[in-house]
């Protein structure tokens, strides 16, 4: 069907009015929706509402000790911001895996956060970091506004609690505890433009070789990126030693619940988490 | 439905009316007959469509050109200067045959122009890793990477 009608509203009242209107595709960077629009794997809806000039979704800032990060912001600017740099490296480290330079110019993290991919690349750091959705509606005639934890944001492949009358208008990621250590890995054929096999983040704060307040996340080994909170509760006071590491990352590979795609099997999937996990825990334990 | 729109292209104001789908490398060539850019896997994976859009090297199969309205758009057209003489990364692809049958080079004269202005001084690794978007159908990488060092290096001065 043709695209009837096109805005690109200059406020967050004004998209949202469109939005309930009903028949809307949101467009951000475009750097998934036109391809998968041209392969025929998206219908575009009657209306293209071009959020790009509404001001709430632009730029990274400090809010409540963490930061707010404006669904516009591109990869390209999240991986050299100095906020996001200095307390939240593994955000930093997963979109400089993010495809290529010229899609971190134009991919959004709110597209990246919408499009609910679950090998989506900056999900499963997000998932490490806590971070919440910061959601925008005008049901009656007024903005309102309210927060999903992303841990409760994703429902499956492409959906989730975004109502169609909401806008995402921000990622919250609150500030790490002290001495807070995250690393990012991502599986794939080739370093570039690649959907990963499977993502792994996992984040905490070393010390006395154990990793307190561990949180550890996997991407694209089940219907949405997820927090594996069993290999969680497994790392909590556990000193790292080879037996614990290898006893933490097969609860790991028994927790994540991977498809045969063409990607990666299964199998080859559990096995990823499992060494890939072993690997990453045994560097933790000796930073 | 139709979207004006009004941008600067290779230092030109630019005035287009365009169906709201049009992708921004079907403007630069069907309707300004910019046909350096070009389009080679219509994915956004190969990057021979590389333009820059207000100085950042982006995928031009991969925006709309309606995302371009106010920007400023460079093509490979608008590298050389007014009299022809090439743009040094361009005079550098010639003069270290940087390319074989051509399709992809004014995509990695693209990349490689954004690369250097970000890394004045990079590295054959920094070069090999950044132009991690741009495939060379002919795999004639050794020569492109040879022709954007010296074109850094040209930049410079």
């Amino acid at each position: 069907m043709a695209v009837e009608e096109y805005w690109a509203p200059a406020t967050l009242s004004d998209a949202l009015e469109r939005l309930r209107g009903g028949d809307v595709t949101i467009l951000a960077g475009g750097t998934d929706l036109m391809p998968q629009s041209h392969a025929g794997r998206v219908t575009l809806a009657r209306g293209l509402l071009n959020v790009r000039r509404v001001p709430e979704l632009r730029g990274i800032e400090a809010a409540d000790g963490g930061v707010r990060i404006g669904a516009l912001c591109t990869m390209s600017e999240l991986m050299r911001d100095p906020l996001v740099r200095e307390h939240f490296g593994i955000l930093a480290e997963a979109c400089d895996h993010f495809a290529s330079d010229q899609l971190r110019n134009a991919a959004t993290l709110g597209g990246n956060v919408c499009n609910a991919s679950p090998a989506g690349d900056t999900l499963v750091p997000l998932l490490v970091l806590d971070a919440e959705a910061e959601l925008a509606s005008k049901p009656d005639g007024r903005v309102q506004f309210r927060r999903v934890p992303l841990s409760a944001f994703f429902s499956g492949p492409g959906r989730t609690a975004r109502a169609p009358d909401e806008l995402l208008c921000a990622i919250r990621l609150p500030r790490p505890p002290a001495g807070f250590v995250g690393r990012f890995y991502k599986a794939g054929l080739r370093p570039a433009l690649d959907i990963s096999a499977i993502s792994i983040g996992i984040g905490g704060v070393p010390g006395g070789r154990a990793l307190g307040q561990a949180r550890v996340a996997y991407g694209a080994v089940a219907p949405v990126p997820m927090r594996a909170r069993r290999t969680e509760q497994a790392l909590e006071g556990a000193v790292l030693d080879a037996a614990t590491v290898e006893r933490v990352a097969a609860i790991a590979r028994d927790e994540v619940r991977p498809i045969d795609d063409v990607r990666a099997s299964a199998w080859y999937r559990r096995e990823l988490v499992f060494n890939m996990t072993r690997r990453m825990l045994g560097d933790v334990a000796h930073a | 439905m139709a979207v004006t729109l009004s941008l600067t292209v290779n230092g030109k104001a630019v005035n287009a009316t365009v169906d709201p789908r049009t992708l921004l490398v079907e403007l630069l060539r069907n309707q300004l007959g910019l046909t350096g850019t070009h389009v080679g896997c219509d994915t956004g994976q190969c990057g021979a469509c590389t333009v820059h859009v207000d100085g950042r090297a982006v995928k031009s199969c991969n925006l709309l050109a309606a995302q371009a309205n106010g920007a400023v758009v460079v093509t490979i057209e608008g590298l050389a200067a007014a009299d022809g003489t090439m743009h040094p990364m361009q005079a550098a692809f010639k003069e270290c045959h940087g390319l074989q049958c051509g399709f992809c080079t004014t995509g990695m004269v693209m990349s490689a122009i954004d690369l250097v202005n970000r890394h004045p001084k990079a590295s054959e690794a920094t070069i090999r890793e950044e132009l991690e978007g741009n495939l060379c159908r002919c795999t004639g990488y050794h020569n492109i990477v040879k022709a954007v060092a010296q074109g850094a290096a040209a930049m410079a001065k």
